[in-house]
């Protein structure tokens, strides 16, 4: 009965009701939306990291990563490479050298990190091969070519087939250089990373350096799930004690700060969205109450109880933010999910994404767990509304309200 | 057989600052079947002792006892409960659920009760032909005329069958025709159902239906007559 009359008293004031639903609706929305789209933009973050720059798991001779030592080099890196290739869960895996060093053009130079790589091999673990904007990744057996970013070919005001010199120490510690010319030119989300970052062949920089074929810095790693990367990274720690293994969360901390804190950073806005629409809800039907003093003195006059009064005004909130709620949820959702298969475009502020790694176009992310939480944080956004507006109903005398003008 | 007994009710306001006795030592018992109205110039304390009958307030002093129960001694929940089974009330402005349809404002009563769907529905087509109002019977009380709405809200008032029935100036906001009606169906549903009515009331119409009027002025009762 009380289920049936609440339902019918939200509907007195068809667009008082309305409005309400429609902020709630807009409410949640808002929420669903923004949340598939930070979960999208994480993501995409995170398969940036993975994919383009570090790979799942990065294998190195314990302290390399604190200054890139050139000494600190992996001896027999392609036993490792074997023996890393046919552990559970891994899918591609390479060898790569690493040095930072200076390129200097005609008009100008700058310190970059140069990569060593095995082209047939590197482009099973990362997607720089995809990148490409001009010219091809080491496609044609060419001795010294080399493949730099965009933003680094800005920088040195090269183009395709002109020539940098890459100046670096070899290891005997003396500087030595070579003449490079440019085979490709990439361009990936990350703007930092295209400015400071260019790849050669391997057996170029060996030969630069005098490094033996059989050494590596870097041995880097792609498993076939995402979570796999710890459990193999363990695995892997396990087979090579006296080697350092890291996974991407390790090698990247800001990126697992970002997966972590994001989680964070959405509940507290949701909160503060439902927050926003609890008071709006508390201010409508607190308007509800006073406008039915008389119909609630004359309920309980009849012999409604404080329970049952308390029971009724508490439904109607909770009808109206659950039909709110839910619209929006349905509209969030699909939209979200209609986003995720065609990606939203943020053209318009490219640079500024690109600038700070991440990618203008945004692929946002639901999964069921996110509506779920959020259908029920609506729920009880609605329960807690009706909390004040129903203890003032209850607060009424039956004898006075009745003649209530 | 006494129905109602009230002993010495005193209801006094602003006992601190400067006492009102709205109620000084009233002494009055109802039996069953009674017509009974109270009358008196406003300020009387006709509402404040029809307020203290249904237990919607309590005496400041006295007591009240309805069916031998003494209902000042029952606490706020228990009060509620009696009086959705034992008092019925009819007020000034109808008070009818603006949502419900006619049926469904006089079921609302037995639907509080927990009564079956099958005794509902036949007690609610009982009272609505008794009230006249037949052909009204989905309407919602805005497509009604306010001796209509009057007459819904008796029969909400017997549905559950009370002991008696409190009336607030019930036909203050009718005309006459709709008055002279619905006075005439309360006293066929005295007489039928051998509820008492108890009203409050200005009116000379319902003055002259009753068949006990008692006169109450500053608090206390001056007259208590039968016709």
């Amino acid at each position: 009965m009380l289920w049936s009359l609440s339902w019918k008293n939200v509907w007195r004031n068809k667009l008082r009701s309305i409005v309400v639903i429609i902020a709630v609706t807009l409410g949640v929305f808002a929420a669903v939306f923004l949340l598939a789209f930070m979960n999208g933009m994480v993501e995409s973050r995170i398969q940036t990291v993975i994919r383009t720059e570090l790979s799942h798991i990065q294998i190195h001779e314990p302290g390399f990563q604190e200054n890139n030592d050139f000494s600190l080099r992996i001896q027999n890196a392609d036993s490792i490479v074997r023996v890393v290739s046919q552990t559970n869960h891994v899918k591609a895996v390479c060898k790569r050298i690493v040095i930072s060093s200076l390129v200097a053009s005609a008009e100008t130079n700058t310190g970059v990190k140069i990569i060593g790589i095995v082209p047939e091999a590197e482009r099973t673990v990362t997607n720089i091969s995809t990148k490409m904007i001009d010219g091809a990744y080491f496609e044609i057996d060419q001795k010294n070519s080399v493949v730099i970013g965009k933003k680094l070919a800005e920088k040195l005001k090269v183009s395709l087939h002109k020539k940098i010199i890459i100046t670096l120490q070899d290891i005997h510690m003396n500087i030595t250089s070579g003449a490079f010319r440019v085979v490709g030119i990439y361009e990936t989300d990350n703007n930092m990373y295209d400015e400071s970052t260019l790849f050669v062949r391997y057996n170029d920089l060996c030969m630069l350096t005098g490094m033996s074929n059989t050494e590596a810095h870097e041995i880097a790693i792609i498993v076939d799930k995402d979570e796999n990367s710890e459990p193999v990274k363990k695995v892997l720690q396990n087979d090579f004690k006296k080697l350092e293994v890291q996974y991407w969360m390790e090698l990247s901390p800001e990126a697992g700060y970002l997966v972590s804190s994001m989680g964070q950073y959405m509940t507290i806005f949701i909160l503060i969205i439902l927050l926003a629409l609890c008071f709006g809800i508390i201010n409508t039907m607190l308007m509800v109450v006073l406008e039915r003093v008389k119909e609630i003195g004359m309920l309980m006059a009849v012999g409604m109880s404080k329970r049952r009064v308390f029971f009724m005004i508490m439904l109607e909130t909770v009808y109206l933010t659950i039909t709110g709620g839910m619209i929006g949820l349905v509209i969030g959702y699909l939209i979200s999910k209609h986003l995720e298969r065609v990606g939203l475009d943020l053209y318009f502020w490219k640079e500024a994404y690109e600038s700070i790694g991440y990618s203008s176009l945004i692929y946002p992310k639901i999964d069921l767990q996110m509506v779920a939480t959020t259908t029920l944080m609506v729920i009880l956004t609605g329960i807690l509304s009706a909390i004040y507006p129903a203890l003032k109903a209850l607060k009424l005398n039956p004898s006075e309200a009745t003649r209530t003008e | 057989m006494n129905i109602i007994e009230i002993k010495g009710v005193t209801k006094i306001y602003d006992q601190k600052t400067m006492p009102v006795y709205a109620l000084n030592g009233i002494d009055l018992t109802f039996q069953e079947g009674e017509f009974a109205s109270i009358v008196g110039p406003s300020g009387s304390g006709k509402t404040t002792l029809l307020n203290i009958l249904g237990g919607l307030d309590d005496p400041t002093e006295g007591v009240v006892m309805i069916d031998g129960i003494d209902i000042t001694s029952l606490s706020e929940s228990k009060k509620t409960l009696f009086r959705m089974r034992n008092i019925g009330f009819v007020f000034q402005s109808f008070n009818l659920i603006p949502v419900l349809t006619v049926a469904e404002n006089i079921e609302f009563i037995m639907q509080l009760q927990g009564i079956s769907k099958e005794i509902r529905e036949k007690r609610t087509t009982e009272l609505i032909e008794a009230v006249g109002l037949a052909d009204k019977r989905n309407s919602r009380p805005n497509k009604l005329s306010g001796g209509q709405q009057q007459r819904v809200a008796v029969a909400r008032a017997l549905a559950s069958k009370p002991k008696f029935i409190l009336a607030d100036e019930p036909t203050a906001n009718l005309d006459s025709k709709s008055a002279e009606n619905l006075l005439d169906i309360m006293g066929k549903l005295n007489k039928e159902e051998n509820i008492t009515f108890i009203f409050s009331t200005h009116d000379i119409r319902v003055m002259n239906k009753a068949k006990r009027i008692i006169t109450i002025e500053d608090g206390k009762v001056i007259e208590d007559a039968l016709k």
